[in-house]
């Protein structure tokens, strides 16, 4: 779970990080009425991706009329994709340098990496890039945590001797997000070092673990309802399903992650892009199906539906009459191409041909048909209007 | 001949009287696997599938000279059920369970620099299997056959994809390992890689990557060295965008690192034959 910038930031101060004062704000009144409050601010987006200073998701306010203008602009812009449904206003704070200092899992290494570097308030990654000794890194003992000298080597390493003592404070308190809440990314970008000389969050992004929710779920009931992202990824994570929203016209159904992603590969081969990756695991179950074909058939861009099944015990009649009690039971007008191997394969493929459903031998065939099928629009436009009557979905309901 | 597996091995399942623990089992014994018994808290003393089970692996290992373990118990217990098998004396560990939280594994993978001896797979993979001789985890028998080509994969089904492709080409399989889709794993690519080089049964290899992390660059160079291997290289997720998850946690391209373009041009770069699909695995290898 990633967590937006205020979010992030509260979690900070939980661990007795400082943080410039602020407030969330979701319409202009409430940033007017925070500026009044705070006095000038800084009105930011709040997204989690990097990169909405660039896309105009930062001004700053310096009285209430600017910061409601401000808040007009930015709520409800599109920042990568998401919409932003609110933002954060903040005290700007008078600096004086900016540092780097943040802890990511190193994949390679297999262990947390902590780096500190003077050179905040840039993007890290190329800093890594043109200055690579810039970047001081040490990896903590997961068992144990850094130790004292540890990080006062850190410090003198990154350049940041004179800051020893306040720095290795922010450090320790930062990386109790590591055995605490099971962060896998923790960054204050820039660390800011205050004329008054105190050291401050200027920024922060924080990563939690998906697969360690369970033991955090105080952390999911406040936070992980604020955003709403993608309206398909929101439904699907409802029902249950390994779902990510593409941008493509071909809807993707397959089981295991790797046959999933190498079916996306294949409609692109093809001529085609990809609506989506969803993942229904082993099985193939005939309501995990159900529910998966409804989420891809929200989506009014999808023009057909291609699944990819490889069956290592399944039976692939069983399969075949899931699929079409589905396609039935959601009104499925689109075309539906399927790729299905295991045992009993071809009375399988027997049934979905009997039923409307295109089977595929293999699966670069049946991405090729999908990609027929759906380059096709004279088909698939009568399809749409036709299904579209007194349905619930473009796609589907109870019409005809 | 093999890797890792042979008849040798001698299996315990941990979380043996489980539902996954007992269907897996029990397929693993069907197919000739040495399971010499289990584990399972508080039902030590009783039998399950015809082996007796134990409460700890020290108390299994001891009754019967156990050296290799399948785990197939619950995230919350799976990290501690890996270093148990690791300070029991068992030699190849493999973990089954999906949904591990990675500093767990990070902790685990430090505890495992003590036993050198250890080898984890997984977790979150398949397993591995020697067909003919046996298999510790999922992999489903029926679409193997024993031959010379040695796989080592990062996913589930796409593995079991292209064994199926292979064995319905006559050409079979030495052992294949699914190493698993997390991003921080026991054996890599470059172990596994490591082994097969060293296995004269072995005269084929196909490794199938997907985006994500470098491990399949690791391999890459490693073969670039120099191998006696016909091998032939698969990724998946060309086509996946940035910043995204794709199914496995480990499956995510961030920044520019961990393209399916990277891992391709390591392999051709390592003169390693890469296929477009997975169709062309077969013909590659010929």
């Amino acid at each position: 779970m990633k967590l937006l910038e205020y979010q992030a930031k509260e979690v900070l101060a939980s661990l007795g990080i400082s943080i410039p004062p602020g407030r969330v704000a979701r319409t202009p009144d409430e940033a007017a009425r925070a500026c009044s409050d705070l006095g000038p601010v800084a009105v930011k987006a709040q997204v989690p991706v990097g990169g909405r200073g660039k896309a105009g998701g930062i001004k700053l306010a310096r009285t209430a009329d600017e910061a409601r203008k401000a808040a007009e602009q930015i709520i409800g812009m599109d920042i990568k994709g998401f919409k932003v449904p609110l933002v954060y206003c903040e005290t700007a704070l008078e600096i004086d340098r900016e540092i780097y200092l943040g802890f990511t899992v190193d994949r390679d290494a297999r262990a947390n990496i902590l780096m500190l570097s003077a050179r905040g308030g840039m993007d890290i990654e190329q800093v890594a890039d043109e200055a690579p000794d810039a970047i001081a890194r040490l990896y903590p003992n997961p068992w144990r945590g850094p130790l004292d000298f540890e990080l006062n080597g850190l410090v003198y390493r990154a350049g940041l001797g004179e800051l020893a003592r306040a720095l290795t404070t922010v450090i320790k308190k930062l990386h109790r997000a590591i055995p605490e809440l099971d962060a896998v990314t923790a960054e204050i970008n820039p660390l800011v070092l205050t004329k008054a000389g105190e050291i401050v969050a200027g920024d922060a992004k924080l990563e939690i673990d998906d697969n360690a929710m369970w033991r955090h779920k105080e952390l999911e009931q406040r936070y992980g309802s604020v955003l709403e992202g993608d309206p398909y990824e929101v439904e699907a994570k409802k029902r249950g399903l390994t779902y990510v929203s593409l941008d493509g016209e071909i809807g993707i159904i397959g089981n295991g992650a790797g046959l999933c992603m190498s079916t996306l590969d294949l409609v692109q081969r093809a001529g085609g892009h990809a609506a989506n990756f969803c993942d229904i695991g082993g099985g193939a179950r005939a309501e995990v199906v159900e529910n998966a074909l409804s989420v891809i058939l929200m989506n009014p861009r999808v023009k057909g539906v291609l699944m990819n099944i490889f069956g290592g015990i399944t039976r692939g009649d069983e399969v075949a009459r899931g699929l079409v009690t589905a396609k039935n039971n959601l009104g499925m007008k689109l075309p539906l191409v399927v790729r299905m191997s295991g045992t009993r394969e071809e009375e399988g493929r027997a049934i979905l041909k009997q039923n409307g459903i295109e089977p595929g031998a293999n699966a670069w065939e049946a991405a090729q048909k999908i990609v027929a099928l759906t380059r096709d629009s004279d088909v698939i436009e009568p399809l749409r209007r036709g299904a579209s009557r007194g349905a619930t979905s473009p796609h589907g309901g109870e019409a005809s | 001949m093999s890797i890792l597996l042979d008849t040798s091995t001698r299996v315990i399942v941990q979380g043996i009287t489980g539902r996954e623990g007992t269907f897996h089992a029990e397929q693993m014994k069907l197919m000739g696997t040495q399971l010499v018994g289990g584990t399972s808290p508080g039902k030590g003393g009783t039998n399950h599938l015809g082996v007796p089970v134990f409460n700890t692996v020290e108390e299994a290992v001891a009754g019967t000279g156990a050296n290799a373990s399948g785990i197939f118990v619950p995230p919350p217990f799976a990290p501690d059920a890996i270093m148990e098998a690791a300070a029991a004396g068992i030699t190849l560990i493999v973990c089954i369970t999906e949904g591990i939280p990675i500093q767990d594994m990070i902790r685990v993978k430090d505890y495992l620099r003590g036993y050198p001896a250890a080898h984890l797979i997984g977790p979150n993979c398949p397993g591995l299997i020697t067909p003919g001789v046996g298999k510790i985890g999922i992999i489903p028998q029926r679409i193997t056959s024993s031959g010379p080509v040695g796989l080592v994969s990062r996913s589930g089904t796409l593995t079991y994809e292209v064994a199926s492709a292979l064995s319905s080409s006559a050409l079979g399989q030495s052992t294949i390992v699914g190493i698993g889709g997390d991003p921080v794993l026991g054996l890599t690519f470059a172990d596994v890689v490591a082994l097969f080089e060293k296995d004269p049964a072995t005269t084929h290899l196909v490794v199938i990557g997907e985006i994500g992390g470098s491990d399949e660059e690791r391999a890459a160079e490693l073969l670039g060295r120099g191998s006696r291997l016909k091998t032939v290289a698969f990724i998946s997720g060309r086509t996946a965008p940035e910043g995204k998850r794709m199914g496995h946690a480990g499956a995510i391209i961030s920044g520019n690192r961990g393209t399916a373009k990277s891992k391709e041009e390591a392999f051709r770069a390592a003169g390693v034959a890469v296929a477009e699909t997975t169709d062309d695995i077969v013909s590659l290898l010929r």
